[in-house]
């Protein structure tokens, strides 16, 4: 089975039917909602996330009260109770907290979207609120005292004692090999966060906007977790975001143009937790997001060449690039060439990516500005406009589990 | 009876609920000031207990604080009998208050034995100061 | 290689029923690796049902030769994304070993700019003063 996923076939018998699909062109995201992002929120997590559910709400037209479902995924610090008593919500019969960190990204979605499809609730509210500029922040290197004397789990137990904590550290590892096998350049991969930074220049709620990087700026920074410099690596962002997901059926009635779901997709193969990762014959992919990709092709009737725009999770530059590889935007191993320069991924190129500003320019709000952004796509409000968006793309984070949707008008 | 510490045990710190929800400080600066603090909404009057940053019946993120009389009746209570944490001496009594103003507000009780406690019984807030950098609002009986 | 910054502890490895096997090892300075006898291949980390033939009963331990090469690393360089334990720099690399499975460990005499992949490497151990014992990789002649 593992060498089936390493050479990328696909399964290749009984292949389940699109039709049997609930979700596909029966859901939408209807509703968007964020707060500043900042680097002080100066305001505790369920403060800033009570704003963006408001401007969700108000944004699709809904009334609070039409809220019946909410949906986040693991190391949130809202507590859900206290979030309901505050927003006032007295018919929620729905409610999810997801596994998989930021694979999960856009697994949110698509439980939410589920939820919706199966008559489990009408409006469910997808939530993020952080404090992570300010307060604390996931992965820094002396968090993983705070679990002191004994590793979390048995796998983490393998790695933790030995000083490689951090998830950028994680990926370095398979990274390197990816760059060693392919020959992928410190220069290739510069050109990443130097496009991401542009498109932040458009958006004034960016983190970076008004702060230009050169390719020059990229090269000079420090190295971090070696070979990750500090441009390849996401901000750090106290703001919430929240997005609300319906029928397209009640979509009718709401005020925005739908983005309706032509696709979603969890998708977690073997040997893919983040320690025996490395276990694989092959460390220098990410078969996750692959199988995420083939999976949203499938449903979607659709190929890579089809989508307009994509938002793909970056926590790292090395992330955002390699999917490109795995969801076929490029070949194997050509990711570096491909970003060479910048054109293919700038917004006349083959594929603009994460015309906001992704996770490195925009913000880290674990992936919600993604979804946002490939909503704003579709409705024709982005900063930076792809022309005549008919398919926006979405994925989760790089590494773990991994999930994904496409957005369709 | 008034619960007992075991004084070199430290007692479990409001203040990590305070860091996480900023909507509670001004709760806790009333304790220390000898008040109980209430959260009113600005635009409906909704009185909240615990404080919150929007107002569940208006939406409103525009609030107020006033201060509570202090008084009230014990709606409810569970005597722990074994200590769950060991800041705490067993036997004590965990009350629920039901103040004047209508918010319920978890304390604990001064100078009334468990067994001497009643479902309606008045009760008035004490503030006892139970570490350093820790003011507690406890209740009396009334009168 | 790793230094310790005295005074900050080393975390310690969970341990449970399928990985005792590999700690208790460790503790006697041995390198062991689960093998599944059905399949006949190693399988690192631990766990409690073979992903080949799904049996929970053909596992056993067996001693790696603790030779390797050295197959990918990364290099810790900022205090913000280290653990404060270990002087920086400090690497932490990924060795296959001959038995063909990956693990991760750290280095033991080998400076910073020798650390490439295609280093050939062996196991080494050492009690820690504070009771624990750990398995580090040090240079090895081809
Ligand atoms: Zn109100
Ligand atoms: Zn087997």
């Amino acid at each position: 089975m593992l060498q089936e996923y390493m050479d990328r076939k696909y399964r290749t018998d009984n292949k389940p039917s699109v039709e049997a699909n609930l979700i596909k062109n029966n859901v939408a995201i209807v509703g968007i909602g964020q707060t500043q992002y900042t680097k002080n929120s100066g305001r505790d997590e369920l403060d800033l996330a009570c704003e963006a559910i408001q401007n969700a709400v108000d944004d699709a037209g809904l009334k609070m009260s039409d809220i019946d479902g909410f949906d986040t995924f693991i190391l949130d610090r809202l507590s859900l109770p206290m979030l309901i008593n505050s927003l006032g919500t007295p018919n929620v019969r729905f409610s999810c907290e997801v596994s998989g960190g930021g694979g999960a990204g856009c697994a949110v979605a698509v439980h939410a979207a589920a939820a919706v499809a199966t008559g489990q609730a009408d409006y469910v509210c997808c939530y993020r609120s952080l404090n992570e500029a300010s307060g604390h922040r996931y992965g820094r290197g002396d968090d993983f005292i705070e679990y002191m004397p004994v590793a979390l789990t048995p796998n983490y137990g393998y790695i933790w004692p030995l000083g490689f904590v951090t998830p950028l550290g994680w990926a370095g590892v398979w990274g390197r090999r990816w760059m060693h096998e392919f020959n992928i350049t410190r220069e290739q991969l510069g050109w990443w966060p130097v496009v991401l930074r542009e498109y932040a220049q458009n958006n004034p709620e960016a983190t970076y906007f008004g702060r230009p990087m050169t390719h020059e700026d990229y090269m000079e920074s420090p190295m971090i977790v070696d070979p990750l410099k500090l441009h390849d690596c996401c901000v750090n962002t106290d703001g919430a975001a929240a997005y609300i997901i319906t029928t397209v059926e009640r979509a009718k009635d709401l005020k925005q143009t739908p983005a309706i779901i032509a696709a979603s997709a969890q998708c977690c193969p073997i040997e893919q937790e983040i320690q025996t990762i490395y276990q694989r014959p092959s460390i220098s992919g990410l078969v996750e997001t692959w199988y995420v990709g083939q999976e949203l092709y499938r449903v979607a009737e659709c190929g890579p060449d089809d989508i307009d725009v994509a938002q793909l999770y970056d926590p790292y530059s090395i992330g955002g690039i390699i999917q490109l590889e795995e969801l076929g935007f490029c070949e194997r191993g050509e990711g570096g060439k491909f970003v060479e320069g910048g054109d293919n991924i700038r917004i006349d190129g083959k594929i603009p990516c994460n015309t906001a500003g992704g996770l490195l320019s925009e913000a880290y709000l674990h992936g919600w500005n993604l979804v946002i952004e490939g909503v704003r796509q579709i409705r024709g409000t982005s900063y930076n406009q792809v022309k005549d968006v008919e398919l926006s793309m979405v994925t989760g984070g790089p590494g773990v589990a991994s999930s994904g949707i496409i957005l369709r008008r | 009876m008034t619960v007992e510490y075991n004084p070199d045990q430290k007692i479990p710190h409001p203040a990590m609920w305070g860091v996480l929800y900023k909507s509670s400080t001004p709760f806790w600066e009333g304790v220390k000031n000898k008040k109980i603090m209430l959260q009113k909404c600005k635009s409906c009057g909704n009185l909240l207990n615990p404080p919150r940053p929007m107002c569940p019946k208006c939406q409103s993120q525009e609030n107020e604080w006033i201060t509570a009389k202090g008084t009230g009746k014990i709606y409810s209570w569970v005597t722990f009998n074994e200590a769950p944490h060991p800041a705490f001496k067993a036997p004590y009594a965990a009350v629920l208050v039901e103040l004047d103003e209508g918010p319920r507000i978890v304390s604990n009780m001064v100078d009334v034995k468990p067994e001497d406690l009643e479902i309606g019984m008045a009760v008035e807030v004490t503030f006892e100061d139970v570490a350093e950098d820790l003011t507690l609002p406890k209740f009396r009986k009334a009168g | 290689m790793v230094k310790l910054i005295e005074g900050i502890p080393i975390m310690r490895p969970y341990i449970d029923l399928d990985n005792q096997g590999y700690w208790d090892a460790v503790k006697n300075h041995k390198l062991v690796l689960q093998y599944c006898t059905k399949c006949n291949r190693f399988i690192h980390p631990p766990r409690p049902m073979c992903p080949t033939c799904r049996s929970q009963d053909t596992m056993e331990w067996k001693e790696s030769s603790g030779k390797g090469i050295l197959y990918s690393y990364v290099m810790f360089t900022s205090p913000k994304m280290a653990y404060p334990a270990y002087e920086l720099p400090y690497a932490v690399v990924l060795v296959e070993l001959e038995e063909g499975v990956r693990i991760v460990t750290n280095t033991h005499e080998i400076e910073p700019d020798e650390v490439q992949i295609g280093l050939p490497v062996e196991v080494m151990f050492e009690d820690l003063p504070d009771g624990q014992t750990v398995y580090r990789f040090k240079k090895r002649e081809a």
